[in-house]
Order: structure tokens, then C-alpha cells, then sequence
């Protein structure tokens, strides 16, 4: 009898700390459009094993669609969670920066040929080469922000603004297609496997850099230079090369998710590619409940918070919500959760739930 | 403004000729005879204006185009414009390219500074162009409008040249409906909404949907973008809703469509079972139709170089232009019927 109090406890502290914890935000938010989508059409669900053109197994269905689409953003997220830890502000380049990188995949894998019949280069080639393209133009961002304490936002906008014009420029302002079938696995499916590449590939992201944060100190350094440069410079640290770091990482989250991009289509268009996927990325780290000025973070709320958005797409996607009106409700989404996240609102939400507990023990005792 | 434009031109076939004397050892007599005539042009040249043109030996253009990165439709646009408007060709021609209208019309003013005798504007947006136009008006310069209209009275334009829209997708729907389909359900997949391009293509395609009874079972707009128009596929897909038309505004988003009719393994191309039709004829699109992948392409013509310099020409000349409007030839491919000779002409 006791036994099973204790475990209910057990249960309620579980709960209500769930409540208290941060990834409550995404998971919250999560169920809410899983039962929208529940009520709405259970065909939601439905997930299939079909065969694409090429013959493969293919699931199918919205659950896979998400989980496809919402892997990039996944990757970024984890980037933009350091960026947004360290510095206090957010990178607003990552999509011309994932042109960029893109436009550097094409260019050592088609060559000066735009449409060449055999790759001119190992994918693994061009990929490393796009890794260290992407980390240099994150390193320049990290240079701004870091030695020239430049705003984040401001910094970016830099290459923001002329990201896409480099983009053009990498390849002689053509479209290469490449027509190699091995290159579409990572946006599409490697033959025999039935789950979406981009999933693995995000899989894999997601691990290292947990393996990362639990055995290296750089999850500790970043909060405490977000949370007070001075002090943990005091203590040792140098804010100046962390802030420097966690730019330089994001450039390599950009690189992996510009090819899964480039993949996709076997091809990019400058200036289109990953269109407003900044937006998201930071909208992700919003919804994983971290604070945008910096500080504490959570890197699986983040990372959930990504999936969450694409849900929330793909969501109105089916609905046939008009796309172009798609940004208005994700505004409505940001809208709610800083007001949520500001301490007026919290105190009042706290103060509501002390009053419902008091009202709880007060009929109890009566 | 007549008479010195007329001197400035005057002034070029002079020195023209001298420079075609010069260059070909023809007879001294000839020589001297075009340098007489020539000189007496000239007389009448710095006689008739104040302020004749030092370099008038060129044709000054001044071409203000939109960023040529911005699709394969404006980097093909650039380099026709680029090739034609050469010293070769008797034109001096600076460029300026922004996507927004400020910059744009900025960069106009400094043209009208620079005193160029033409200038050639595709305008980022339509409204706000009246003042600058006055002022290139009245310093003497003739504006030909390309690609793109703009909401200005006729007469500060020579001409403007420009596709049009709706025409390419009744052409579109024209075709469509050859096909004689037991039944038609779309996909319409839109451009940017708003673009001239957008409006053109949808419009035809909505008018068949009110009288011929087409099914639109989505229309979206995917802006252009491939991987839009690939979502919206694929949730059209995952809904499971039936369809065999793919009516993509521009051949971008007819291959992000493509790739999510790819993934579920449903055949597209000519003879199967999903129509594809994409706009612009870009060259690897229309290789996908030469192919048998996609059915149909439809012409947005780039091409105005052309056009503006057998404009230029007939104003040098003296002659009016009866048309203000030029609609340029613009054409529809069938995968059936496209031949190798169409991809590379087309192509852009």
C-alpha cells in the first residue's frame, strides 16, 4: 500500500516537474498539434511502406514527411542553440550561408561543367570542402561578434545580405545538376532503407554533439559566458574564442544541412535555397524554451522544438493553409511564447497555480 | 532635344567613318571625302547645341536590370543584354542592377547625370517611376522599358518591350486541354503572389477551372522555390488525393514537384500517369522534356536585346515607333514534338 503511494508521488513530483522542466515547452506544443491533427483526421498517422521510381522501399506518410524535412532544421538548431547561448543573439545568415555551401558542393562535384556525366570528385571530397567553406564564413561572423563585439543580428546581416551573390559567383552565376544517383541518397533514401537519409544524418548530428556537451566542458562555457561574460572571464574562461567557437560550429551544422539540401534536388537555386530557414532555426530554439538572450539552453528542447515546426508546417501544408501565409502563424507562435517567457506573464501563471494548490489542500483538510 | 540628339548621332557616323577609313587602307581621296563631309557635320553639331557630347561616338545606353542572380530567366536576360549592347556594336553601355526600386531609381538619376542618350529599364516594382522619367525626358533621354511595365503615362516611354503573361498560359492551358484528359485534376503550383508572371499563368488557368471544369485540388503558391513546391507535392501525396496534372509556374518548382512524384513512385512524363508542365525553358528543363520526363514548357521569352536594338536603330534613324507596346514571340514546347535544335536555341 505504502509501496504504491510512494511511486504515486514519485509519479506526481515526475509530473510536476516535467511541468517545471524546459523541454515541457516543445512536448507541450507537440501534443497539442499531434491531438489537433487526431481529432481533425486520423489519417494523419498513417504511415505506409511503398516503393519509389527507383524501385526502393520508401515509407511514407506525414509522421515521414516531417521527419525528412524537419532533419536540417534539427541540425541548425543545435548551431544556433550555442550561437544564441554565447552571444546573447542569433545568426541570421545560415541560409545564404547554406547557398553558399551548397554552391561550393556543386562546384567540386560538377567541375567548370555544369551538367557533367560522372562526378569530378568524391562526394566526401566536396563535402569536407564545403565543411571548412562554411566554417570559414561562420569563423568571419564569429570574428565580428567575438573580437569586434559587433551584434550578432547586425554582424550577420553582412553576409545575409550578400550571401546568395556569393553563392552565384562560386559557380559562375549557373545551375549545375548533378546526375549522379549516389548524391540523392542523403536528401532521399539509400537504397534498402525504408526511413528518410536526412533522419540518420540529423541521428547522428544529434549524437555527437550530446557526446560532446556531456564530455567536453564546451555546454558549460557556453552558459556561463552567456550568462556573464565578465564573471567567467574572472574565472578563467576566454569569452572572446567561446562566442568564436560556437559561430564555427554552426558553420559546420550549415555545411551538413546544405548538402542534405542540395541533395534533395540535385541541384540549388541561389537565391530561393533555404529561404527564411534562419527564421525557423531561431523560432526552434524559442519554442525549446531557451532564453534568446543568452544563458542556460537546452539542446534536446531545441532540437525538438525543430521537429515541432515542422510538424506545425506540415500541419498546414495539409490543412491547404495558403503558404505564403505560413510565416503569419509561426509570428503567432513566436508571438505566444515570448509573452509566455516574460517574467509578468510567469509570475501570474505561478501565482495562478499556488492559488489552485491552496484551493486543492483547503478541500482536502475540509 | 531632337536637334542635338540628332548632332550627337551625326557626330558618331563621322567619327565612325573615320575610324572605318583609318583602319582599312582604302583610297586618300575617299578618306579625305567622308573626313570633309564629316567635319561639316560636326559644324552644324557643336552650332545646334551647347552642350554636344564629347564622347558621341558611341551610343550611351544606361541598362538598369534586376540582379541577374535571381533566376536563370534574369542571368540569360543579362547576358543577351550584355552581348548585345558591345562597343562592337556601337554602344557604350553601363550597368546597374538591384531588386528594389529605390536603388533603382537611383541608379537612373545618375545615368540622367551621366548623360546617356538611352535607358533601357526593367523595373523592380511598378509604381514610382513618373519624376525620374520626367527628368530623363527632359535632358533628352529616350526610355525604352524591358520585361517589365511600369505605372507611367505612355509618352515617357518609347516603347516597352515585354512577354505576355497571360498568353503564355492561355498557350499553357490551351495545350492542356488538347490533350483531351477524361478528367483533369491539378496541382497548381504558383510563383511569387503578385509577379506579372504569377498573375499571367494563374489567370488562364483559373478561367479553365470555372468554365471547363478543371479540378484544381491545390493551389499553393511555392514562390518560386523548388523545395516549396516539393512539400506541397508531397502533402498532396500523403493525403492521398488523386491527381495527374502538375501546373508549375516556373520550371524550379515542376522539379521540386518531379522529385516528390519521384519519391512515391508515381510516373510522370509523356504516356504516364501525371502530366508535368513548367514555364521559362530552361535548358536542363528542357532536356527533362526531350526526355519524355515532363510533357510540357512554356517560352518566357529573355531575348529583348534584339528587339531594343532594332528600336534604337529605327530612332537613330529618324523613324517613329507605331507601337509602344512589343509583345515578343514566345512559344509552348511538347515533349512529342521539341527536337534537340529547340533545346539549344531555347534553352536558357
Amino acid at each position: 500500500m505504502s509501496k504504491e503511494k510512494t511511486v504515486e508521488k514519485q509519479n506526481k513530483n515526475f509530473l510536476s516537474g516535467l511541468f517545471r522542466q524546459q523541454i515541457f515547452i516543445p512536448i507541450a506544443a507537440l501534443i497539442i498539434l499531434a491531438v489537433f491533427n487526431l481529432i481533425a483526421d486520423p489519417s494523419f498517422f498513417k504511415i505506409t511502406l511503398g516503393y519509389n521510381s527507383a524501385g526502393d522501399p520508401v515509407l511514407s506518410g506525414y509522421l515521414m514527411t516531417i521527419l525528412d524535412y524537419g532533419s536540417e532544421l534539427a541540425i541548425l538548431a543545435i548551431g544556433m542553440t550555442l550561437v544564441t547561448a554565447a552571444s546573447g543573439g542569433q545568426d541570421i545568415s545560415v541560409g545564404a550561408a547554406i547557398a553558399i555551401a551548397g554552391s561550393v558542393i556543386l562546384r567540386v562535384l560538377c567541375g567548370t561543367n555544369s551538367r557533367p556525366d560522372t562526378l569530378q570528385a568524391p562526394i566526401i571530397v566536396a563535402f569536407l570542402i564545403a565543411c571548412v567553406v562554411a566554417m570559414l564564413f561562420g569563423a568571419f561572423n564569429g570574428v565580428l561578434v567575438a573580437y569586434f563585439k559587433i551584434q550578432p543580428m547586425v554582424a550577420t546581416l553582412i553576409l545575409y545580405t550578400a550571401g546568395r551573390s556569393i553563392a552565384a559567383w562560386i559557380n559562375n552565376n549557373e545551375l549545375p545538376i548533378v546526375s549522379d544517383p549516389t548524391f540523392s541518397y542523403f536528401g532521399g533514401f539509400i537504397p534498402g532503407i525504408p526511413i528518410p537519409t536526412p533522419f540518420f544524418i540529423a541521428a547522428v548530428c544529434v549524437l555527437v554533439i550530446f557526446l560532446v556537451l556531456k564530455f567536453t566542458t564546451l555546454g558549460l562555457y557556453t552558459q556561463s559566458v552567456g550568462i556573464n561574460e565578465n564573471s567567467s572571464k574572472l574565472n578563467g574562461l576566454n569569452p572572446t574564442f567561446i562566442k568564436f567557437l560556437t559561430f564555427v560550429i554552426l558553420g559546420l551544422c550549415v555545411a551538413v544541412a546544405a548538402l542534405i539540401k542540395v541533395s534533395r534536388l540535385s541541384s540549388i537555386n541561389y537565391s530561393v535555397i533555404a529561404k527564411d530557414i534562419e527564421m525557423d532555426a531561431i523560432l526552434a530554439v524559442a519554442l525549446g524554451g531557451n532564453s534568446l538572450s543568452g544563458g542556460k539552453f537546452n539542446m534536446a528542447a531545441s532540437i525538438l522544438g525543430a521537429y515541432v515546426i515542422q510538424f506545425l508546417t506540415t500541419t498546414l501544408y495539409k490543412f491547404d493553409v495558403q503558404s505564403d501565409a505560413l510565416p503569419a502563424y509561426k509570428a503567432v507562435v513566436v508571438i505566444l511564447l515570448v509573452v509566455l517567457s516574460t517574467p509578468k506573464v510567469r509570475e501570474w501563471l505561478s501565482a495562478v497555480g499556488k492559488k489552485l494548490k491552496q484551493s486543492k489542500t483547503v478541500k482536502e483538510v475540509g | 532635344m531632337k536637334k542635338k540628339i540628332l548632332a550627337a548621332v551625326m557626330a558618331a557616323t563621322m567619327v565612325f567613318s573615320l575610324v572605318a577609313c583609318g583602319s582599312s587602307d582604302a583610297g586618300s581621296n575617299a578618306a579625305t571625302g567622308s573626313a570633309d563631309t564629316g567635319s561639316a557635320v560636326a559644324d552644324t553639331a557643336s552650332a545646334g547645341t551647347t552642350s554636344a557630347d564629347a564622347s558621341g561616338d558611341l551610343i550611351k545606353v544606361g541598362i538598369i536590370n534586376n540582379d541577374p542572380n535571381e533566376s536563370g530567366y534574369r542571368t540569360a536576360n543579362d547576358k543577351d543584354m550584355k552581348e548585345t549592347f558591345t562597343e562592337a556594336n556601337g554602344y557604350e553601355a553601363s550597368f546597374a542592377y538591384s531588386l528594389k526600386n529605390d536603388e533603382q531609381i537611383t541608379a537612373a538619376q545618375k545615368f540622367i547625370q551621366d548623360g546617356v542618350d538611352y535607358l533601357l529599364l526593367s523595373a523592380a516594382d511598378t509604381a514610382g517611376w513618373d519624376s525620374v522619367l520626367k527628368d530623363a525626358q527632359d535632358a533628352g533621354i529616350r526610355v525604352i522599358l524591358f520585361d517589365r511595365t511600369i505605372d507611367a503615362d505612355e509618352s515617357l516611354y518609347e516603347a516597352s518591350i515585354v512577354s505576355d503573361m497571360a498568353k503564355e498560359g492561355q498557350t499553357a492551358v490551351d495545350w492542356l486541354k488538347s490533350q483531351n484528359l477524361s478528367e483533369y485534376n491539378i496541382i497548381h503550383l504558383q510563383g511569387v503572389m503578385g509577379s506579372a508572371a504569377q498573375q499571367g499563368r494563374t489567370g488562364a488557368l483559373d478561367d479553365a477551372a470555372a468554365n471547363d471544369g478543371f479540378n484544381l485540388v491545390t493551389q499553393q503558391t511555392a514562390e518560386w522555390n523548388a523545395e516549396k513546391a516539393q512539400q506541397i507535392v508531397q502533402s498532396v501525396i500523403d493525403a492521398g488525393t488523386p491527381f495527374n496534372v502538375i501546373y508549375a509556374e516556373n520550371d524550379d518548382m515542376a522539379k521540386g514537384a518531379v522529385a516528390a512524384l519521384d519519391k512515391a513512385n508515381i510516373s510522370h512524363g509523356v504516356g504516364k500517369d501525371v502530366i508535368v508542365m513548367g514555364f521559362d525553358c530552361n535548358k536542363w528543363a528542357l532536356e527533362e522534356l526531350k526526355a519524355g520526363n515532363w510533357n510540357y514548357d512554356g517560352q518566357c521569352n529573355p531575348f529583348q536585346a534584339s528587339y531594343i536594338d532594332e528600336i534604337i536603330k529605327k530612332l537613330e534613324n529618324g523613324e517613329t515607333i507605331s507601337e509602344k507596346t512589343v509583345i515578343m514571340d514566345e512559344k509552348g514546347f511538347d515533349a512529342t514534338t521539341i527536337t534537340q535544335e529547340d533545346v539549344d536555341n531555347y534553352g536558357i
